[in-house]
């Protein structure tokens, strides 16, 4: 007589090589993505996502894995920017070898645009755009050229 | 930090002290602005006036600035005769500019364009207004013409009147007189209120603001009242600019229950916000308030070429 196996937690399997982007708010992991660029990554290699999992820290959360990547720090902080809470894991052979939280820097150059079309950054000026971190929790940040403050990112992700 | 040198492209470059330095200075030059001395403070500099959008006043000013002190200036006053005409970038136009003279002073459409101008000049660059963004150097005239009538800025009542929102002046000025430790009330049309981020700012600062649009009470308690332009444009419906704009005005009825040494400023030009009969009260401050931009711009270019205002 077998009754119901228990509830086993995630099912994801594990990767070799690459990075594992961990307590992403729920909801949050497609635009994770739309920042990764799956669509130019390795062909031969798997991306899993994990949507609305149980979290002690978050309530609920998503987890994004992409084999045989690492992220360039601009992904980071893109990724710190719409989810400050996420966690980074390098794994090297199945092994992880370095995690991390995402650390928004104080200034944010080349990752966001400014939502100010009359901003000289929008204009055909040999720049890019930048922001500095005007507040934390929740982010919040200012156009460096036109003070302009942003506290929405996604629309405006470059 | 002396201002030697220095770009000013916000209020918020300067440090209370700093700002009061200027002001000190400005109070110095007056008499060489008013021709009664003749100064040499800029003798030898030469200033390049790059004025990308239309402006009397404050290019005005500064070229008088420039010249009563004995310095030079080269304007750019017509942007369509310049070769941002034929698709020069901003950054390459300043750089060039400021390979010629000892500063620039830029006026420009978009908002930011004084930093960038910042980044891309070896020499120092002031902002004379970017877009809607920012004109610090009205604010320190603004501020000039208030110290001079109360000798203080801390503890004066400043009524800030009609649209706050897009006014360009009055956003770096909250922050100026909050800095200051002024009370301001703000009095707007509903459509025209402070932005939520600067109320947001002053109240960070922990400024003592509040809201009130009975403008017979407002000029009761005030010690300024600070108007500024309602714009035409800002209204779908004509009959409704209307209506704000005659809800806003001041004249010599609305100042009767002032206190005696209530001061009305305007950045000007006005269009109607203030009666021209209110031009003969002790009130009308907005023509000194004008033209103690010369002495503030003086103070400022001496400070910033010079090192120093004598």
């Amino acid at each position: 007589m077998s009754g119901p196996s228990p509830p086993r937690e995630l099912k994801i399997t594990p990767i070799r090589n690459g990075t594992v982007i961990d307590h992403i708010p729920s909801g949050l992991s497609l635009e994770v993505l739309k920042i990764i660029g799956v669509t130019e990554i390795d062909r031969d290699s798997t991306v899993s996502v994990a949507l609305h999992v149980r979290s002690q820290k978050l309530g609920w959360k998503d987890i994004v894995k992409v084999e045989n990547m690492e992220l360039s720090p601009r992904k980071v902080n893109a990724i710190a920017l719409i989810a400050p809470s996420a966690t980074i894991a390098i794994i090297r052979d199945y092994k992880v070898r370095e995690k991390r939280a995402v650390d928004l820097p104080d200034r944010i150059v080349g990752v966001l645009r400014c939502p100010n079309p009359n901003c000289i950054s929008n204009q055909n000026e040999p720049v890019e755009p930048e922001f500095e971190v005007a507040r934390r929790r929740p982010v919040v940040v200012r156009c460096v050229y036109c003070e302009r403050q942003v506290d929405k990112f996604l629309p405006h992700l470059a | 930090m002396g201002l030697q040198g220095r770009d000013l492209i916000t209020i918020r470059d300067l440090s209370r002290g700093e700002i009061e330095e200027i002001l000190q200075a400005s109070r110095r030059m007056i008499p060489y602005a008013e021709g009664t001395r003749s100064g040499s403070q800029l003798a030898g500099r030469l200033v390049t006036l790059a004025f990308f959008e239309p402006s009397t006043r404050t290019r005005l000013s500064f070229e008088t600035a420039i010249q009563r002190l004995g310095g030079r200036c080269v304007t750019i006053a017509d942007p369509s005769a310049s070769s941002m005409r034929k698709g020069e970038s901003l950054h390459d136009t300043i750089r060039m500019l400021s390979s010629y003279g000892d500063a620039i002073i830029l006026r420009h459409p978009n908002e930011g364009a004084g930093r960038l101008a910042a980044q891309a000049s070896d020499k120092p660059v002031i902002n004379a207004g970017d877009g809607a963004g920012q004109h610090p150097s009205q604010t320190l005239l603004d501020l000039a013409a208030m110290h001079e009538a109360f000798g203080t800025l801390s503890g004066l009542k400043v009524v800030l009147l009609g649209d706050l929102k897009y006014g360009r002046t009055v956003h770096s000025l909250a922050y100026a007189l909050a800095t200051f430790g002024a009370e301001l009330v703000l009095s707007s049309p509903p459509s025209l209120g402070l932005p939520e981020e600067i109320r947001q700012q002053l109240d960070q600062m922990g400024a003592k603001v509040s809201e009130e649009t009975q403008i017979h009470k407002l000029v009761r308690d005030a010690d300024v009242l600070y108007v500024t332009r309602i714009q035409k444009e800002r209204f779908v419906d004509a009959a409704e600019y209307e209506k704000v704009a005659g809800s806003y005005r001041i004249d010599r009825e609305v100042l009767a229950g002032a206190k005696p040494r209530l001061i009305v400023l305007h950045p000007l030009p006005r269009t109607g916000e203030i009666d021209p009969a209110v031009d003969a009260t002790p009130h009308a401050a907005y023509f000194r308030q004008a033209f103690l931009g010369v002495p503030v711009r003086m103070a400022l270019l001496s400070l910033i070429l010079t090192g120093k205002a004598r």
